[in-house]
């Protein structure tokens, strides 16, 4: 870690900064944690990202859990609870100020507008997630066939997203991947 | 209706609200949220409405909704400002910070121990070549949900949204611009333009 500052407040400033972008949820800043983490910082390796993705996908609970990895591999155990506070904190504060703001006057029409004019945005940012991720994940042409074909399958069947990633890690054990 | 409904964080103007049959405690928003995240396989929304919806009836579907989409279109992890702003309007600040802590505490911990885990053992072979595959398909699911969350936008015909939506991919997806500059010029942007097209046909 060659940065000057403490590593810690870094994750805290970073995260925090991202998590008040992060248009539609926590999936519409991967770009910006790559950008950031690989790019900019050098925390981690491009694979290193896609190893943090898919474990944060394995585990339970929300997506934002990709930053705790990325703090993990930054400053260990304080690095991840910071990173993932970060990241959460003050969306939530902002969430609930304006949850009470809004109580007062919910008649306005505002709410609806502004929702309309963040859809589009916030999947544009889910479409350039996904093909950052895949361009850390797909290294081989058979790579790229498993992510086309669980892509089909999530989208044409209501299967449980788990059995696509046991049958992922099944072909990645048997080197096919 | 009674005028004796509880004081409840965000008064609601709303004359129809029903009263929650039961009012979560503490510890009770707490267990609930922790054992929906735990449970959230893939995304813990469709838990949450579960939850609090069918299983405890502490909010109506469309309460459930509302306060949904004010969590999606603020930044930030939803179901993370979902669980807060849920838990202040029984609990207070209390109430959010409990459900806030229920939701992301244990899961934290347990992708702690997993990242050490992969601190020390990444580098072995046979893992690398699980978690390659794993993250191959995963993101196969993403670009599911994607694609999932654009139909509504190719239904509609909605040429200025899908515009918006490429012009956000190419600039962050394939020039990697930095978001928040990005943002600063888009979400300007996509709001006027919003705004002027449903004064021109109200809905």
């Amino acid at each position: 870690m060659n940065e000057p500052a403490n590593p810690i407040a870094t994750l805290i400033w970073t995260f925090g900064l991202m998590s008040l972008f992060a248009v539609g949820g926590a999936n519409s800043a991967i770009p910006e944690m790559h950008r950031v983490a690989v790019d900019v910082h050098h925390w981690i390796t491009d694979k290193q990202f896609a190893d943090a993705f898919a474990i944060s996908q394995l585990s339970p609970g929300p997506n934002v859990l990709i930053v705790t990895l990325i703090g993990y591999s930054v400053a260990g155990f304080f690095g991840a609870i910071a990173a993932t506070l970060a990241m959460c904190g003050p969306t939530a504060v902002l969430a609930y100020y304006v949850s009470r703001l809004l109580g007062r006057s919910s008649h306005s029409r505002w709410p609806a507008i502004i929702q309309a004019a963040l859809v589009p945005l916030s999947v544009g940012l889910m479409g350039a997630s996904a093909l950052i991720l895949a361009l850390s994940s797909d290294g081989s042409w058979m790579a790229a066939l498993v992510t086309v074909c669980a892509a089909v399958l999530a989208f044409a069947t209501r299967l449980n997203p788990f059995w696509m990633l046991a049958a992922g890690g099944l072909l990645g054990f048997a080197g096919v991947i | 209706m009674p005028p004796d409904s509880p004081p409840a964080a965000v008064p609601k103007p709303d004359i129809s609200a029903p009263v929650p049959s039961s009012q979560p405690g503490l510890l009770e928003l707490f267990l609930a949220f922790a054992k929906m995240s735990l449970a959230g396989f893939g995304g813990v929304l469709g838990w949450a409405r579960r939850a609090i919806v069918d299983q405890h009836r502490w909010m109506t579907a469309e309460e459930f909704n509302e306060t949904f989409a004010l969590c999606h279109f603020l930044p930030g992890p939803n179901i993370v400002n979902l669980s807060f702003v849920f838990g202040s309007r029984f609990g207070g600040l209390a109430g959010g910070l409990a459900a806030f802590a229920g939701l992301l505490g244990p899961p934290m911990l347990i992708t702690t121990i997993l990242a050490s885990l992969y601190s020390r053992y990444g580098e072995i072979d046979a893992l690398r070549r699980i978690l390659a595959g794993v993250s191959c398909a995963a993101v196969g699911f993403f670009i599911a949900v994607v694609l999932r969350m654009m139909m509504p936008l190719i239904k509609k015909r909605d040429v200025v949204g899908m515009i918006i939506l490429i012009a956000v991919f190419v600039a962050i997806g394939l020039l990697r611009l930095p978001l928040p500059a990005v943002l600063l010029v888009g979400i300007p942007l996509s709001l006027a333009i919003t705004y002027s097209m449903r004064r021109r046909v109200p809905a």
